[in-house]
């Protein structure tokens, strides 16, 4: 009887067999959040780099990260990207997809971009080059050798290579770029491959005031757009571009809020100047 | 623009067609030069120095798959020698079957040292060796199929650097000893020799050997024609930025480690064609040829022509070869000093080799204003392709 019901099953018509679907790439954030990181524990050595930590990010927002040094927050993005496992926790990319399960090409296949403390381009390749490479495309191998640069990619550079300003440095190689420029180099690189949610680590780091003043307004222009969730220890920067600023110490979640909201936090004052309540 | 653009993406300021050219072109004169000159003549080039030619482009074959790997992956192999000879005993093996019962003791079915060892009947791996053909399926398979099994295992698990520069150590080093042992059913330390024709055409006879040397050059122009286009394409952009940041490159969404086991395979399958080249030529295999020395070797030939740059693994290879020809007669014992000299003279002093010489001498000789800032940017290209080399 079972097995009837068995070969039932398999028979239907009206659905494909289940190993046919597709995977789902789609992020679904029917419910407005795209990033759901709830109990998340890690340990080196037994120091706690992330303690319980939960995080909430809603789609389209502008997120802050700030921390003293060794709170979590690189720590975070690591999780997030698939390059570190946690020990415990769940991280979810909109309500269906796991990306702990995922591994790092995976994850920035899904539409997540990341940008490293230390700006990291492919100093050998040119500024074209590089953007090239990080366009959204078939990534793996045979595909990759029989790639034709197409009219659309051009334009979509382009734009890019605009947004940027590297329009001038375009056949230069990137090692010989200015470190303000590697910067914006990274962020162009994330931006031609068109992520839904980015991770940008200290992206003002060792630029001067004009720089960073067009680093915010390229971050503030891209939310709503798409998510960004900054890290950063300027706070003249974050208090220029932040909605919501959520404050880590030691692996977990101690505030979260406005900035004035946060500066006026007790137990941040308290952790950052260390007065007694 | 974009027109514009992409012709010098296609085509940009590469040596490669010209530099076919002159190998096809110098093949060509020396072929004749043996086949039609009279021996008297001033232009008449000796078999021995078709076979020592014919030697020396094997070397480079095997010189431009180590600078595949090294000078564009940042991957230093230092058992390259592995593959080259895993290529060399299944031509040998094909060569051995051809001897037939023209051995010293006669047997039609089994090579001189399996009658010696007392062995009745060919061992499995022998079988099918005597077909041309399945031979040749066999010098691309072995080491290609090994160099993915080690590929596999050692990028999966991201072993990098010095690390995996002792593992391909080890890896040479244990098969140098595994086909030291007569039980291999490999010859033992003899190796396989006495080879009398390969597809019925005697191996001492000039036509066979020219035609021999002019099959490896041709080969050799082939494989760096194809070795060109494949890191000109976006694949080979994606291994140049592994090199430079592979962390980078995984976090844009590229599986690095599959791109280097298909390059690994790929300089595999290079270095074990130059080695069924090799051994019809020299007419000897033995395990000598896995021995870590030659691995070591083939790198500084690499760093002597300039690494990153396919004709100059090519140009270091014959010249060092040549170099070692010349020196060893006159100072057998020296060599090896030398040999260090020029790798350390090389390592300090022209860290992108003879091409990198080359380049610069010809920037300084048109000063003009475009070229000398392209010639700028060329130069911090070199610094990343030395980081990646600096293990």
């Amino acid at each position: 009887m079972s097995a009837l019901t068995d070969v039932r099953e398999v028979m239907r018509r009206d659905q494909v067999w289940s190993f046919l679907k597709d995977e789902q790439k789609q992020v679904d954030v029917s419910h407005e959040v795209i990033l759901y990181v709830e109990g998340l524990n890690l340990s080196f050595d037994g120091f706690k780099a992330l303690n319980d930590l939960n995080l909430y990010v809603n789609d389209g927002e502008l997120r802050c990260l700030i921390g003293a040094n060794g709170a979590g927050k690189t720590t975070l993005m690591d999780v997030v990207t698939g390059k570190t496992t946690p020990d415990s926790g769940s991280v979810y990319f909109g309500q269906s997809i796991n990306l702990l399960q995922h591994d790092e090409a995976d994850i920035a296949q899904l539409g997540i971009g990341r940008k490293f403390q230390k700006p990291t381009v492919f100093e050998a390749l040119s500024v074209f080059d590089n953007l090239e490479l990080s366009l959204k495309q078939q990534k793996s191998v045979l595909p990759m050798l029989f790639a034709r640069l197409t009219p659309t990619e051009i334009d979509r550079i382009d734009e890019v290579l605009n947004v940027i300003g590297l329009k001038e440095q375009c056949f230069m190689q990137a090692g010989a770029l200015s470190h303000g420029q590697k910067q914006w180099l990274e962020i162009g690189m994330l931006l031609v491959a068109e992520p839904r949610l980015l991770l940008i680590d200290e992206p003002v780091a060792g630029m001067t005031a004009q720089e960073t003043e067009r680093t915010a307004e390229l971050l503030t222009s891209l939310a709503g757009e798409r998510t960004v969730i900054v890290v950063e220890h300027d706070m003249e920067f974050v208090r220029s571009i932040a909605r919501t600023v959520t404050v880590l110490h030691q692996g977990s979640v101690l505030a979260e809020g406005t900035m004035d909201q946060v500066q006026n936090n007790p137990d941040v004052i308290e952790v950052y100047l260390g007065e007694a309540p | 623009m974009n027109q514009l653009m992409r012709f010098s993406r296609l085509h940009g300021d590469s040596k490669v067609a010209p530099f076919v050219a002159i190998l096809v072109v110098l093949t060509l004169l020396a072929s004749m030069g043996n086949l039609l000159m009279p021996e008297d003549s001033a232009f008449y080039v000796s078999t021995y120095t078709i076979t020592l030619l014919g030697k020396y482009l094997c070397y480079a074959m095997l010189a431009l798959a180590v600078d595949v790997i090294w000078g564009y992956c940042g991957i230093l192999s230092l058992g390259h020698g592995a593959f080259f000879a895993l290529g060399g005993y299944a031509m040998g093996m094909y060569l051995m079957r051809q001897i037939g019962d023209r051995g010293v003791y006669g047997n039609p079915e089994l090579p001189d040292f399996m009658v010696f060892l007392n062995w009745t009947e060919l061992p499995w791996f022998w079988q099918g060796m005597d077909q041309f053909w399945f031979a040749m399926l066999m010098v691309l398979l072995v080491p290609g199929i090994l160099a993915f099994i080690f590929g596999w295992l050692a990028f999966r698990s991201r072993v990098t650097g010095v690390y995996l520069s002792i593992m391909t150590q080890a890896l040479t080093y244990a098969l140098l000893l595994a086909f030291f042992r007569n039980e291999m059913g490999f010859g033992g330390n003899n190796g396989l020799t006495d080879f009398k024709d390969i597809l019925g055409f005697d191996l001492q006879a000039d036509t066979t050997r020219v035609t021999l040397f002019a099959i490896t050059a041709l080969l050799l122009a082939v494989i760096l024609v194809v070795s060109h286009k494949i890191l000109q394409s976006r694949m080979g952009k994606v291994i140049v930025a592994i090199r430079d940041g592979e962390s980078r490159a995984r976090f844009i969404g590229y599986r690095t480690e599959r791109f280097k086991v298909w390059l690994f395979v790929y300089s595999a399958l290079i270095a074990g064609i130059a080695g069924a080249l090799y051994v019809p030529q020299v007419g000897i295999i033995n395990p000598g040829e896995f021995s870590p020395l030659n691995s070591i070797e083939m790198v500084i030939w690499v760093a002597v022509g300039g690494r990153g740059t396919l004709i100059g693994a090519i140009v270091g290879a014959l010249l060092v070869n040549f170099a070692k020809t010349k020196f060893t007669a006159i100072m057998p014992d020296g060599w090896l000093f030398a040999l260090g000299a020029l790798f350390v003279f090389v390592t300090l002093y022209l860290p992108q080799g003879l091409m990198g010489l080359y380049k610069k001498m010809m920037d300084k000789r048109r000063p003009d204003n475009s070229d000398s800032h392209g010639s700028d940017t060329e130069g911090k290209n070199a610094e990343p392709a030395v980081k990646g080399g600096n293990v």
